[in-house]
């Protein structure tokens, strides 16, 4: 043994302190080196109803079905037609005009916040063509493309972000936190994790009613160190309600990088092993496998077979919100150098070697979704931005906190003179 | 003796009988928490709850306060009504944000969208033994927070009437059981033998199905000289406090903080003109300083002397010195004397 080892034994007898670091900073080389890559294709698909127990191995593994060159490939793929793949394609055109749209809007001071999904907008667009009506997802602030993907419409959700007189929430809550029961999507809250837990209550209230409705729960990679993602997995291992539990790891949490969340555990994934959850990582950029997946978890779902975490492997192409500068904390060459790609792209390729698709085509769908986006964003603006005289009333203020106005709410609202 | 109609129940068989008549009526009221299932809870609230109605009415909750909240908070969103229990609302705190941010709100930034409709029960209060941890009273943590309803039963026909009406409510709503009084009524004086409730007649409950408005008080002792504001465990204690002073006190039981039956308290006021504000929690930012406020604000030109608060101190509850830190019928009376002196 040389002094290595020496030096080896004396740093372990000494009690140690880690703070996990990013492999790379600014002027450093950049590479992805730990994201274990798997081949499209390779990872086999289990029939929904394997146990747990005997898939294990797909924690650690990536699911993806688009290989190099735009081909669909391997067991998970054939989950949709070339139509259905198109219309996905015009979901995630659509989501990226609509972002792109609105954070010029937030610049322009129509509103006072936004975020956007840019380059993960697979992971929802593909996750809500795989459920059914009466399904509900419990969403965090980054999927919009559940909404867009369901057809809700685009005017309603600007009215939103304007918390204009035509705003569906009425002023009360910060852009972005929409609500729609009809369109499956849970009013998104704002703070971390505490829908995690509470669509797992969602799915055993479906559960318990003899229905065959499924909830499908959303977190990033960063909440899940919150206590409410334990506390859902905790009830998910339990009483085994029909849930897909999805973990976004975009990589970022603000500044933070996913190893902090992750700590000692290999991915986001492995962590359902210990609740005895069914769980699989899949690229997240791959709206083929995203689909698949989804649809695999959603049918094990609906069948009694229990709930499924499943970790989406994506990346955070922009900055987490209209307040934050991403280039403070990675190196702006990041981006350029994730390995899984820009999922619009992937989609785009495989469809033009499909022979359905063409640059021409793609050309006259960006054009069309832009004008969709530019039509709703003028009619939205006409009922009113958020600093204009037509914001939401302060007459609302006091609707909607009770069923009914309390006699101390009644007293104030006559202080404000409504 | 059960008369025609009625029943003699303790606070913890009126609780009982509550969620059954309330899951008998709606099958979508489900009942769960820690314990509750199968042993009916470490207070016997929910006993035979599960027999009766199934395991999937009422069952057992792994030890974890915000998955029964949120979990609960999802199972009202689907459209049922859980009515959950915390074991000791000194354990709610792990829940705290899940009904802060979550269910008192749901209503509200989904402009209606979604609602909770979600009771959520704890025992409060001392008088038992239980040092810092199985004693507290956190109901001015509730009181402040906008869009939660939170009462205070001080008896068996109450915590029936008020349980079922928080249930069949359709916004969430704080239950809190002063655990000092499921087993009987109690004045504070710790060392006389226990009183139950079936020598009391509000241990005389109505069978079947019947709902207290949530938001309206009760006079629990008329009185002419000076209004006491109270709730929970210490109604029995300001009783106390009147009879053996000779002071012909009003006790108000308030029943209800959130909504608040201000229309009560002003009345009585205004009639004796004179008020001590009564409770067991510690004082400083209490529901008592809510009261006080609102007392000069709507009574000002009635009152005849300074509004006094009794209230456990500003510390945590002790174990051995407990009855020293419970605002027992002695520091009471002493506060009677005082404002009618004045």
């Amino acid at each position: 043994m040389g002094d290595a080892g020496v030096d080896a034994a004396a740093e372990l007898s000494t009690p140690r302190f880690v703070v996990p670091e990013p492999g790379y900073r600014h002027g450093e080389r950049i590479g992805f080196d730990d994201l274990a890559l798997t081949a499209a294709g390779e990872v086999r698909r289990p029939d929904p109803d394997t146990d747990a127990e005997s898939i294990r191995d797909l924690a650690f593994a990536l699911i993806r079905v688009l290989d190099e060159d735009g081909t669909a490939v391997g067991p998970w793929a054939g989950t949709l037609s070339d139509d259905e793949l198109v219309a996905g394609l015009r979901d995630m055109l659509l989501v990226r005009a609509f972002d792109a749209r609105m954070l010029r809007s937030q610049r322009q001071g129509k509103t006072s916040f936004y975020i956007q999904s840019l380059g993960e907008e697979a992971v929802a667009c593909a996750h809500r063509r795989a459920q059914r009506a009466g399904d509900m997802n419990f969403p965090t602030y980054r999927q919009q493309g559940l909404l867009i993907a369901s057809d809700y419409p685009l005017v309603a959700m600007i009215n939103q972000i304007y918390s204009n007189r035509d705003d569906p929430m009425k002023g009360h809550q910060l852009p972005v936190m929409y609500s729609s029961r009809q369109h499956g999507f849970f009013t998104v809250s704002g703070n971390l994790a505490t829908q995690f837990v509470q669509a797992v209550g969602w799915a055993m209230a479906a559960a318990i009613s003899g229905s065959d409705h499924v909830a499908s729960a959303w977190i990033g990679d960063g909440a899940t160190a919150e206590s409410d993602y334990h506390a859902g997995m905790v009830f998910a291992s339990t009483y085994r309600p029909p849930v897909v539990l999805n973990v976004v790891n975009n990589q970022w949490a603000i500044s933070t990088f996913q190893g902090l969340a992750r700590g000692g555990a290999g991915t986001f994934a492995a962590r359902g092993l210990g609740f005895g959850i069914a769980s699989l990582r899949v690229d997240g950029n791959d709206y083929l496998a995203v689909h698949a997946v989804s649809q695999w978890a959603i049918e094990r779902a609906r069948q009694g077979l229990g709930p499924t975490l499943i970790e989406w492997v994506t990346y955070r192409v922009g900055a987490h919100s209209t307040s934050d500068d991403p280039s403070a904390y990675r190196p702006n060459e990041e981006v350029a150098a994730w390995p899984l790609g820009d999922p619009v792209a992937r989609l785009r390729d495989h469809l033009i070697g499909q022979g359905v698709w063409s640059k021409e085509s793609h050309d006259e769908a960006v054009s069309e979704v832009d004008a969709a986006v530019r039509d709703a964003e003028s009619e939205a603006e006409a009922h009113g931005t958020l600093r204009s005289d037509d914001a939401a009333s302060p007459a609302l203020i006091f609707e909607d906190l009770f069923e009914n106005l309390t006699p101390h709410l009644h007293r104030q609202r006559q202080q404000l003179g409504y | 003796m059960a008369t025609n109609g009625t029943a003699n129940l303790t606070m913890i068989e009126a609780i009982r009988d509550a969620h059954a008549v309330a899951m008998e009526r709606d099958e979508t009221v489900v009942v769960f928490g820690q314990d509750v299932g199968f042993f009916g809870g470490v207070f016997r609230c929910t006993q035979g709850l599960q027999e009766r109605f199934g395991k999937h009415r009422c069952f057992d909750a792994p030890i974890n306060e915000s998955g029964i909240v949120g979990a609960a908070i999802g199972m009202a969103a689907y459209g049922m009504r859980p009515c959950v229990e915390i074991q000791f609302a000194d354990y709610m705190y792990p829940a705290y944000d899940q009904i802060v941010s979550e269910a008192a709100r749901l209503r509200y930034r989904s402009a209606g969208d979604f609602h909770a409709p979600l009771t959520i029960r704890m025992p409060t209060g001392g008088g038992i033994f239980g040092g810092q941890t199985h004693s507290q009273s956190p109901e001015a943590l509730f009181t402040h927070v906008a869009g939660l309803k939170t009462v205070v039963p001080s008896n068996p026909v109450d915590a029936k009437g008020l349980l079922i009406a928080a249930i069949e409510d359709n916004d969430p709503v704080v239950v809190l059981e002063p655990k000092r009084l499921y087993n009987g009524p109690f004045d504070g004086h710790h060392d006389r033998p226990i009183v139950p409730w079936s020598k009391h007649p509000l241990g005389v409950v109505p069978e079947g199905h019947y709902a207290i408005p949530l938001g309206q008080a009760r006079v629990h002792r008329p009185g002419d000289e000076v209004t006491v504001l109270t709730y929970g465990t210490t109604v029995f204690v300001a009783e106390a406090a009147a009879e053996e002073t000779g002071i012909d006190a009003e006790v108000i039981d308030l029943r209800s903080l959130v909504p608040l039956d201000l229309e009560a308290v002003v009345a009585s006021v205004t009639k004796t003109g004179r008020c001590v504000v009564l409770h067991e929690a510690t004082m400083t930012s209490g529901f008592g300083a809510e009261l006080v406020a609102l007392v000069q604000e709507h009574a000002l030109y009635s009152l005849e002397a300074p509004v006094l608060r009794v209230a456990g101190w500003d510390t945590p509850y002790p174990h051995a010195q407990e009855w020293h830190y419970f605002p027992g019928p002695q520091r009471v009376a002493e506060a009677l004397k005082s404002v009618m002196s004045s």
